[in-house]
């Protein structure tokens, strides 16, 4: 038989015929978690442009907070990122104290940082295990789902809720912390970090893991600043910004802790980022149970902004009037401007609140961190492949509550 | 914290800094819109500033104000470096515009297609003024004040049935019809409309492109009657 191509300068060049192609990925796809569109220009199977398309969990976050009143807005600051509501709650407080002046007893800003960092590990151990199961490993997110559960068990212990607690309150917190706290976060923390190991186990040297996320949708450190990434996908590239360390806030600079940067900004190196924030937040943690009181009050003592005690209202008519001025009325946060903000699960989460004076807040707007993460995944996705799309997109957790608002 | 920015800004600028505040350590500088794009470049490249690090662009409505122009656009950005904040502030009358920061920050890039979206400031050469949490179709802009919550404008008409335990399936003409963008015409280049099936399903006009004006937010009645 004769060859198909007798001449030379036609070898190797035996192409199909291929010009770009555009397809539509989501809003509801099974391999991207998270309602959202992407519309993807292909060259064979290389990404040569994306549009993504948020908004389709759009809820009116923001106008919904300027029709309640200041205490309101908790619920729906724990809807925003789902996976760590208590970081969200503990943000928004805090910006609304900025913005009153109000300070915290000393027991309650222990007790909001051993809650926050609690809600971080589930974030970071959500968002890798579900990464890794994305790429066919199925047994590290069971693993991961299994701690996941037992430190919201302890969340719900303390505040009764699972996932959206609604716990944070101006000036302090709903409740005090439960008798067996601190006996119940030591307990369950070791096994975090069993696990956490089996995870690591598992998946660093796996071949088919370590090919589908190194060097796969890369990020320069310049690129990511612009593009205004922050959290652990910026500090995968290289920048050691931390809002925790950058600038400080609750007792953030009394404990010892690290911040895990990589050098790539690729999927791997957000992956190990993430592990590695799990560690340190254990390390917090562990820090701060031993520093907390387990004596003294948990809210502020300031009868403009914290409800009576409810032994008060049922007996004496100052508190009951108090009680419904609050419930009523709701708290008078002094008319000003202030930005607070805090590292969620994914950055710098940040409430920009403006208040008029009145009880109902004027304007609340939420710097979500996911948003502008997102926002930057069209450069780390071009140039990859098809293929490369599902674990970068999820190692940026993209939190569509967040996101989307 | 970063008074140094402030002094820098009024050493550069002058009285075209029209206001500065550091009210709960959050410094401010206030600006014309005429003078956004310059002074934000200046953040961004002055060796004393080096602002390299976006935050986020957003917008306040306060409609009931009358010695002032109608929006506050405001852009947080930080120095990575020197670990200083600024939030720049300007103001802007309905219908006006303010220079797109894109070029200086690339980031701002959605923060301002959702300033748009939400508020309807115009960002003057902005390389893509789209919507973004908002549908295309949407008339509007829902956090100007005047824009009633209760409101609603829903791409499948709500569906009046008695028993909602037995819903009887979508007809013909019901639910979302496949494309409610008339891609034909987009391609063609005319102006951008929508479908005239959806249209007329929500007695809407073909909504918003630039410049649009929406004069009527109220809708309800032209919604109805077609209905």
């Amino acid at each position: 038989m004769e060859p198909f191509y007798e001449d030379e300068e036609h070898e190797g060049t035996l192409e199909l015929p291929a010009e770009p192609m555009r397809i539509n990925m989501g809003p509801s796809h099974p391999a991207m978690h998270g309602t959202i569109r992407m519309v993807l220009e292909l060259d064979g199977e290389t990404v040569m442009d994306l549009d993504i398309q948020p908004g389709y969990l759009h809820r009116g976050f923001e106008k919904s907070c300027e029709r309640g009143n200041w205490t309101q807005v908790f619920p729906y600051a724990d809807r925003l990122n789902y996976v760590s509501p208590m970081l969200c709650n503990v943000g928004f407080s805090l910006a609304v104290e900025k913005l009153a002046g109000l300070k915290v007893p000393e027991r309650c800003t222990w007790y909001r940082m051993i809650l926050g960092e609690i809600s971080r590990i589930t974030d970071h151990l959500t968002c890798n295990s579900a990464s890794a199961m994305e790429l066919g490993a199925f047994t590290p997110f069971l693993w991961c789902i299994k701690v996941r559960d037992w430190l919201w068990d302890v969340l719900e212990q303390e505040t009764g809720a699972r996932m959206t607690h609604s716990f944070g309150r101006i000036g302090g917190m709903a409740k005090e912390p439960t008798p067996h706290f601190k006996e119940s976060v030591r307990a369950v923390l070791p096994q975090v970090d069993e696990v956490l190991l089996e995870t690591e186990s598992l998946l660093l040297k796996n071949r088919i893991f370590l090919d589908r996320t190194q060097g796969i949708g890369k990020l320069s450190k310049e690129r990511a600043l612009a593009w205004g990434v922050t959290g652990p996908v910026l500090r995968s590239t290289g920048v050691d910004y931390d809002v925790r360390k950058a600038h400080p806030y609750m007792f953030y600079n009394a404990v010892d802790f690290d911040v895990p940067v990589g050098h790539d900004g690729d999927n791997y190196d957000r992956f190990m980022v993430r592990f590695e924030e799990v560690r340190q937040s254990m390390k917090i943690i562990e820090q701060c149970l031993d520093k907390m009181p387990d004596k003294g009050p948990i809210n502020a003592d300031d009868p403009r902004f914290v409800l009576p005690e409810k032994l008060d209202v049922y007996n004496t008519i100052e508190a009951t009037i108090a009680h419904f001025k609050i419930v009523m009325e709701g708290i008078k946060v002094p008319a000003g401007e202030a930005y607070g903000f805090t590292e969620g699960g994914n950055g710098e989460m940040g409430f920009f609140i403006v208040s008029d004076g009145s009880g109902t807040p004027y304007r609340v707007r939420c710097r979500p961190p996911c948003f502008y993460n997102l926002q930057a995944c069209r450069e780390m996705l071009i140039g990859d492949m098809v293929a490369d799309i599902v674990p970068t997109f999820g190692s940026i957790n993209m939190i569509g509550g967040e996101c989307d608002r | 914290m970063s008074k140094k920015v402030l002094e820098r800004l009024k050493a550069q600028f002058g009285d075209r800094i029209l206001a500065t505040s550091s009210n709960f350590g959050d410094d401010e500088a206030v600006v014309a819109p005429k003078d956004w794009l310059e002074v934000a470049t200046f953040l961004r490249d002055d060796p004393e500033c080096e602002m390299n690090h976006f935050v986020d662009v957003t917008c306040v409505d306060y409609p009931m104000r009358e010695d002032l122009p109608r929006f506050d656009v405001l852009v947080f950005v930080r120095s990575l470096a020197k670990k200083h904040r600024v939030r720049l502030k300007t103001r802007v009358d309905e219908g006006g515009s303010v220079p797109s920061l894109v070029p200086v920050w690339i980031g701002a890039n959605w923060g301002e297609r959702e300033a748009w979206d939400m508020f309807g400031v115009v960002f003057e050469g902005h390389p893509d003024p789209r919507r973004i949490l908002l549908y295309e179709e949407f008339v509007g802009h829902p956090l100007r004040k005047d824009y009633p919550i209760e409101k609603t404008q829903p791409l499948v008409p709500y569906r009046d049935v008695e028993d909602i335990d037995k819903l009887p399936p979508f007809g013909a003409d019901e639910g979302q019809p496949w494309s409610r963008i008339d891609w034909q015409a987009r391609i063609e280049g005319s102006d951008f409309q929508v479908s005239p099936a959806i249209g007329e399903q929500q007695g809407q006009r073909p909504a918003l492109s630039r410049g649009t004006e929406y004069t009527d937010l109220d809708d309800e009645a032209a919604r109805t009657a077609t209905e």
